[in-house]
C-alpha cells in the first residue's frame, strides 16, 4: 500500500503552512518515472521536510529497526557464528591449559555415529510427539467446549490457565514431591480410581512410567496454551457460515467437519508449531522431574547437551551438537511452515 | 490541540524511561563497593558441619578483627557452582573448601596456592593428619608431596541402624528363628543383605518399613559415591597399580561385575519404593521418618542424626562400611580448605589456615560438629568415647579409598553415573555391559587428555 | 435472546449441551487446579506433616513454612537455647520450638527483587524495541524485510542450552557474568523476536488511513506513531507485555548457567531451597505460591488481550 495524497486536503480553517509535509517516499509505487513523476509536485516541500521537520521516514525506519537487529545480531548470531568455530575444536574450559587443536569434523562424526546421541534424540523426537498430540487433542476439545459459553465459563478458563503461567523448572521440582509414592497425593489418587496400591509403582523411579510423567506434566502446563489459540481460531469462524450450514440443515457433527475443523485448521497448526518448537527446546522441566532418569531414559538431547557442555566442559564437542540440533528444527520447521502456508492459502 | 497532549505523553514516557534507568543503573551499581574493614569469604556446601564452621569462625574474627563472610551452596549444585566460579577466576571466593575431586583440575589449572611453602615457614606438618587425608584431600599428584589443601572435614561412608528395632526381642527372636544367628550390625554385605530382606516390608508401629537405604542419585555424583562402598569390597580397580590408566580387566573385571549386581540386587530387595534418584538428603528423610532400618550416608550427618528428636539419641546405632569378599574399603568423602589464587587478601586468607590448623581448634571443630583430620584429635585417649560414631569414624579412616582426582575427574564421573544409573535403576544391559562400556568411555577421556591409555 | 457477536451466537447450544460442556470444562477445570492446591496447602503443613505418609489432606495449619522461607536457622542443643533470652516475635517462638534459632534472613528477597527488575526490565525494552521495529516493518518497505522477518523467528528456534554456551564465554569475557545487566540484555534479546512478530501483526490490522490522515494534517511520522498507532495498539502491546513478562519471571536455564548469587532470579533458587534433610517442601511451596502471585495478577488484568495475543501477528502474515 502506498500514499498518494499529492495535495493533502485542508480541514475548515486551517492554512497551508509550508514544510509541513511529511510524505512517506518509500512507500511511492512502481517505477522511477511514475515515481519522479507523482513525487515532483511536493518535490520541494519534500527536502524541506527532510530537514525542517524532524527526520525522514528512511531514517525512522532505520533508526527503529537497528537497536533490534543489532541486539539479535550481539546475543544470537554472533554466538552462533562462534559455536560454529567453536564446533571445530576440541576445546574443553576445565581443562583450558591443554593445547586447543583443530578437529575438524571429529566432534561430527563423534555425535553422528554415537548410538547413545541417537537414541537421545529419537526419545525427545517421541516426547515432541506424544506431548503435542495429547495437547492439542485436549486443547481444542476443551476449546470446543468452552466456546458453547456456558455461564462462568470465563472464570473456569482462567482456572485452566493457570499452570501456564508457573515456572517450569518449579513444576518440574514440585511435581517430584506429588509423584513420590509414599508421600506424594498422586499416587494415593490412581489408587482411589484403579484399586493399585500405592507403594507398588513409582512414576518417576520405573522405566515404562518415567517418560509418561513428563508427558503428563507438560501437559497439564501447555493444553491450556493450545486451547487459547484454538478459542481465537474458533471466535474467528464468522457466523453466517453456520447459518449457512443451518439452513441447509446441516448436522452438527456434519458442521464440525465442514466448517469448524479445516477454519480452525491454521490455528491448530499453529499452535502444533509453537508448542513443537518450544517442546524440543525442553531442558529445565525434565531436568528437575527425572534428572533424566531413570538411567538415560527421559534424558532429552538438551540435558545430554547440558551435561555435555556445562559438566563436562567439552565444549568443543556440544558445539557440534548445538549446530545439530539447530540445524535440526530449523529445517523441520521450514518444511512445516510452508505447509502451513499452503493450508492458510485454501 | 497539537502542543498539549504532547507534553504529558512524552513526560510519562520519559518518566517511564527514567524510572527504567534509575533501576537498571541501581542494578549496575549494586555491586558493593570494596569493603574497607579486613573481611574474608570462605566456600563451602550447604550443610551441618558449614553451620558449625561459621560457629568455630566467631573464634577466628575475635583472635584476628577479621570479618568473616560465607558463600554456602546445596551440594546438587556445589561442584557446577563452585568449578564455574574457580574456572572463571573469579574473586568471590578467598578461601574455599573444595571436593576432594577437585585438587587435580584446580592444581593444573592454577586455581588453588600451593601451599608448601606456606607449610614450611608456618612449621605446619602433613604428618600431623591422618595419611588418608593428606593423600586424598591434598596431594596433587597423589603420592608427592605436593600440597594444595589443609584437610578440613574428615569424611567418608558409615551406616547408621535403628538400634531401637534390633533391640526389641520379639524381631531378635524372630531373627534368630529365620537366620541361626543374632540380630546385630553386620559385618559382611552379605549380613547386611540378609538383615534387609528380613525388615523389608515389615510392619513396625504399625507403619510399613523397608530394609535399607542407598544412594540412587542420577545428576551429581550420588549413585556412583553409593556403588563404590560395594565394588571396593569386591575387588574393583581403578586402574593396574603397576600400570596407571591401564583400566580393562580392572575396572571390568568378574569381581568388579559381581559387585556391581550385588548392587543392583540390594536396591530391587531391599530399598524404599520411589528413591530412585536420592542422595544425602533423601536418606536422612527416609531414616528420620522412620521408613529404612539401616541408611548409607556421610560421617558429617551423623551428629545431626544422633541429635534428631525422632530417630537420635538410644535409637540410633552407628556401624561401618561392611566388608566384602575382597576386603573392607570405603568411600572417601570430606574436603580440604584451599586458598584461592586469585583471591587479593591470600596473606588473610592464609591467616586463617594457619589458625585452623592449630590442635586447639581442631579440637573444637570435632566437638561442635565437623571432623577433624588431626591426629593430635582422632587419636587422642578420649576421642572414641567422645561421640558414638567416633570409633566409626577412626577405624572407616583406615581403610578410606577415593574417586578419580584427575583434572577430568568431572567426566569420568558423569561417565560412570551414567552407565551405572542404566544398570542398575534403568534395567539396561548386564552389568559385565555397563562396566565394559565404562571403560571404553574412560578410555575415551584419557585419550583426549593426551594420556596413554594401555589396554592390555 | 441477547444478540451477542461472536461466532456461534445464531447456533446458541442448546442448554443441555452447554450443561454437558460446563460439567466436563469444570472437570477439567478441578483437575488441573488440584495440584496447584495442594502445593499451596503444603505451605502451611509443618515439616512432619508434608512429608507424612500417606499424604496428610486434612492438618494442622502453621507459617513455619513461610518463615523458614525467609530465614536462615541453626539447630542447637536445649540448654543452649534456654541460655538465651526469651523469644519475642511470633517468628521467634515458632522457630524456638523446633530447637532451632534464626541466624538471619534467607537470600530470597534479593532474589525475588532480581526476579522484578529483570523481568520487568527485559519486558520493557523488549516492547519498546519490538514496537519500534514492528512498525517500521508494518510501515516501511525494508529492503529483505521477509527475510529478516523470518531470521527473527529463527533466533526462537534455538534451545537456550546451546545459546548459553557462547553466551556463557562471550560474558566471561565482558564481565557479565552473573550481572542484572546482562540477564536483562540476554532476555531481551530472546523477548524482542516475539514481540516483533506479535506486534507486527497488531500494528498491520490497524488502519493506514489513521496515520495518513494525521501526516495530512502535518503531523511527522513520530507524532503520528504516538497519537494514532500507539493507542489503537494498546491491546497488543499489553497482549505481547505477558508473553514477555511470563518467559522471562520464569525463566531457568540461563539463569541457572549464568547467574549464581547477585542476579540470581527466583527459579534456580526456589528448587534449590534445602532444609535439614531433604527439600524443605513447606519452603518451597510457600516460594512458589509467592512467586506465582505477581504473574498471576498481571495476567489477569490484561485477562483479555491474552486471547487476541496469541493469534494476532502470528497467524496473520
Amino acid at each position: 500500500m502506498s500514499s498518494q495524497e499529492v495535495s493533502p486536503a485542508l480541514s475548515a480553517g486551517e492554512t497551508r503552512q509550508p514544510g509541513r509535509m511529511a510524505m512517506t517516499a518509500v512507500n511511492l509505487p512502481g517505477a522511477p518515472i511514475e515515481r519522479i513523476a507523482l513525487r515532483t509536485p511536493v518535490q520541494t516541500r519534500l527536502r524541506i521536510a527532510k530537514y525542517t521537520r524532524g527526520l525522514s521516514d528512511r531514517s525512522i525506519a532505520w533508526l527503529f529497526i537497528t537497536p533490534t537487529i543489532a541486539l539479535l545480531l550481539a546475543i544470537n548470531i554472533f554466538p552462533l557464528i562462534w559455536m560454529i568455530r567453536l564446533s571445530f575444536t576440541s576445546l574443553n574450559l576445565s581443562m583450558a591449559y591443554l593445547p586447543l587443536r583443530f578437529v575438524g569434523l571429529d566432534n561430527y562424526t563423534d555425535i553422528l555415529t554415537d548410538e547413545d546421541v541417537w537414541d537421545r534424540l529419537q526419545m525427545t523426537a517421541r516426547f515432541v510427539i506424544s506431548t503435542v498430540t495429547l495437547q492439542v487433542v485436549i486443547g481444542f476439545g476443551l476449546a470446543l467446549l468452552i466456546n458453547r459459553q456456558f455461564r462462568t465459563h470465563s472464570f473456569w478458563t482462567t482456572i485452566i490457565l493457570l499452570p501456564m503461567m508457573l515456572s517450569p523448572a518449579v513444576v518440574g521440582n514440585f511435581w517430584t514431591l506429588l509423584y513420590q509414592p509414599q508421600i506424594g497425593p498422586f499416587n494415593y489418587v490412581v489408587s482411589l480410581f484403579t484399586g493399585i496400591a500405592p507403594n507398588s509403582f513409582s512414576m518417576i523411579g520405573e522405566v515404562a512410567l518415567a517418560p509418561w510423567t513428563i508427558v503428563l506434566v507438560d501437559t497439564w502446563m501447555w493444553a491450556p496454551y493450545v486451547m487459547l489459540i484454538c478459542l481465537a481460531g474458533l471466535r474467528s469462524i464468522p457466523d453466517y457460515i453456520y447459518e449457512a450450514a443451518e439452513v441447509d440443515r446441516a448436522s452438527s457433527w456434519r458442521q464440525f467437519w465442514s466448517i469448524t475443523l479445516p477454519m480452525a485448521m491454521p490455528f491448530l497448526m499453529l499452535a502444533v508449531l509453537f508448542r513443537a518448537i518450544e517442546n524440543f527446546k525442553m531442558f529445565d522441566m525434565v531436568n528437575l522431574l527425572t534428572s533424566g532418569g531413570p538411567g538415560s531414559t527421559t534424558e532429552v538431547i538438551n540435558i545430554t547437551l547440558k551435561r555435555a557442555a556445562f559438566e563436562k566442559w567439552q565444549t568443543g564437542y556440544s558445539s557440534a551438537l548445538a549446530i545439530i540440533l539447530f540445524v535440526t528444527v530449523f529445517g523441520a520447521a521450514n518444511i512445516y511452515v510452508k505447509a502451513l502456508n499452503r493450508v492458510k492459502q485454501r | 490541540m497539537r502542543n498539549t497532549k504532547t507534553g504529558t505523553w512524552s513526560k510519562s514516557v520519559g518518566a517511564a524511561l527514567a524510572l527504567f534507568t534509575g533501576v537498571a543503573l541501581t542494578a549496575v551499581a549494586g555491586q558493593p563497593a570494596a569493603a574497607q574493614s579486613k573481611q574474608l569469604t570462605l566456600c563451602w556446601a550447604a550443610w551441618d558441619p558449614a553451620n558449625a564452621l561459621v560457629e568455630l569462625g566467631k573464634d577466628f574474627t575475635k583472635a584476628s578483627g577479621i570479618e568473616m563472610k560465607y558463600e554456602f551452596v546445596p551440594w546438587t549444585s556445589y561442584a557446577d557452582r563452585f568449578l564455574n566460579e574457580l574456572n572463571s577466576h573469579s574473586k568471590l571466593c578467598d578461601l574455599i573448601i573444595g571436593d576432594s575431586q577437585w585438587i587435580g583440575g584446580a592444581a593444573e589449572n592454577h586455581w588453588y596456592v600451593k601451599l608448601n611453602d606456606f607449610f614450611a615457614k608456618e612449621h605446619i606438618s602433613m604428618d600431623d593428619f591422618m595419611p588418608a587425608t593428606v593423600l586424598g584431600y591434598s596431594e596433587w599428584p597423589k603420592n608427592t608431596p605436593n600440597y594444595w589443601a589443609l584437610p578440613a572435614m574428615a569424611d567418608a561412608i558409615g551406616w547408621t541402624y535403628r538400634k531401637d528395632w534390633f533391640s526389641r526381642p520379639e524381631i531378635q527372636a524372630e531373627f534368630k528363628k529365620k537366620y541361626g544367628r543374632d540380630l546385630a550390625p553386620p559385618k559382611t554385605y552379605e549380613e547386611l543383605k540378609q538383615i534387609a530382606e528380613f525388615f523389608q516390608g515389615r510392619e513396625i508401629d504399625g507403619k510399613k518399613v523397608y530394609g535399607a537405604y542407598i544412594y540412587t542419585e542420577r545428576g551429581s555424583e550420588g549413585i556412583t559415591m553409593g556403588v563404590t562402598n560395594v565394588l571396593y569390597d569386591y575387588g574393583f580397580e581403578y586402574d593396574n597399580p603397576k600400570k596407571p590408566y591401564q583400566m580393562q580387566g580392572f575396572v571390568n573385571s568378574p569381581d568388579a561385575v559381581k559387585g556391581l549386581e550385588f548392587y543392583k540386587a540390594l536396591y530391587k530387595c531391599c530399598t524404599a519404593p520411589g528413591l530412585t534418584n536420592a542422595y544425602m538428603q533423601e536418606g536422612l528423610d527416609a531414616f528420620k521418618s522412620g521408613q529404612v532400618a539401616m541408611q548409607m550416608n556421610f560421617f558429617a550427618f551423623f551428629p545431626g542424626l544422633y541429635k534428631d528428636p525422632n530417630v537420635g539419641g538410644d535409637k540410633i546405632g552407628f556401624f561401618v562400611n561392611p566388608a566384602g569378599p575382597k576386603g573392607q574399603f570405603s568411600q572417601l568423602g570430606g574436603q580440604g580448605i584451599s586458598v584461592v589464587a586469585v583471591s587479593d587478601h591470600r596473606d588473610d586468607a592464609l591467616r586463617y589456615i594457619k589458625w585452623f590448623a592449630q590442635p586447639a581448634v581442631q579440637q573444637k571443630w570435632w566437638q561442635i560438629g565437623g571432623y577433624s583430620a588431626l591426629k593430635a584429635v582422632v587419636e587422642a585417649p578420649g576421642f572414641p568415647k567422645s561421640a558414638p560414631f567416633a570409633p566409626q569414624f577412626l577405624q572407616t579412616m583406615t581403610f578410606v579409598k577415593d574417586f578419580w582426582a584427575e583434572p577430568s575427574y568431572a567426566q569420568l564421573l558423569l561417565d560412570m553415573q551414567k552407565r551405572v544409573h542404566d544398570y542398575v535403576v534403568a534395567d539396561k544391559g548386564t552389568a559385565q555391559q555397563a562396566l565394559d562400556l565404562l571403560v571404553k568411555d574412560w578410555t575415551k577421556v584419557f585419550k583426549e587428555q593426551g594420556k596413554e591409555v594401555m589396554v592390555q | 435472546m441477547t444478540a451477542k457477536t461472536t461466532a456461534h451466537s445464531v447456533v446458541e447450544a442448546s442448554s443441555r449441551v452447554k450443561t454437558c460442556a460446563a460439567v466436563i470444562v469444570i472437570l477439567y477445570a478441578v483437575m488441573a487446579i488440584a495440584p496447584l492446591l495442594w502445593i499451596g496447602a503444603t505451605a502451611f503443613k509443618s515439616q512432619s506433616d508434608a512429608i507424612a505418609y500417606p499424604p496428610k489432606v486434612i492438618f494442622q495449619p502453621t507459617l513455619e513454612g513461610y518463615v523458614n522461607l525467609f530465614t536462615v536457622r541453626t539447630r542447637q542443643m536445649p540448654d543452649f537455647i534456654a541460655s538465651l533470652p526469651p523469644a519475642t516475635t511470633w517468628y521467634d517462638k515458632l522457630v524456638r520450638k523446633h530447637d532451632m534459632v534464626i541466624a538471619g534472613p534467607s537470600k530470597v528477597v534479593p532474589r525475588f527483587i532480581n526476579s522484578l527488575v529483570i523481568g520487568f526490565g527485559s519486558t520493557f525494552l523488549a516492547v519498546l524495541l519490538g514496537t519500534l521495529a514492528a512498525y517500521a516493518f508494518s510501515r516501511f518497505r525494508i529492503p529483505l524485510a521477509d527475510d529478516l522477518l523470518f531470521f527473527i523467528l529463527a533466533t526462537r528456534m534455538m534451545p537456550p542450552v546451546a545459546v548459553a554456551i557462547p553466551i556463557y564465554i562471550m560474558y566471561r569475557y565482558l564481565n557479565l557474568t552473573d550481572t542484572k545487566i546482562g540477564m536483562i540484555l540476554l532476555y531481551t534479546a530472546v523477548n524482542v523476536s516475539l514481540a516483533v512478530w506479535l506486534l507486527k501483526g497488531f500494528i498491520d490490522e490497524i488502519p493506514r488511513e489513521y496515520e495518513e490522515a494525521a501526516l495530512v494534517d502535518g503531523y511527522t511520522r513520530l507524532q503520528a506513531l504516538r497519537k494514532v498507532v500507539l493507542p489503537q495498539a494498546v491491546t497488543g502491546i499489553a497482549a505481547t507485555a505477558i508473553f514477555c513478562l511470563i518467559f522471562s519471571w520464569n525463566e531457568y536455564a540461563f539463569a541457572v548457567l549464568l547467574t549464581s548469587g547477585d542476579a540470581q532470579t527466583m527459579p534456580p533458587f526456589i528448587p534449590f531451597i534445602i532444609g535439614e534433610g531433604g527439600q524443605d517442601w513447606p519452603a518451597v511451596a510457600a516460594a512458589t505460591t509467592l512467586f506465582l502471585i505477581p504473574i498471576v495478577l498481571f495476567t489477569i488484568l490484561l485477562r483479555r488481550h491474552l486471547l487476541r495475543g496469541i493469534t494476532f501477528g502470528a497467524v496473520r502474515k
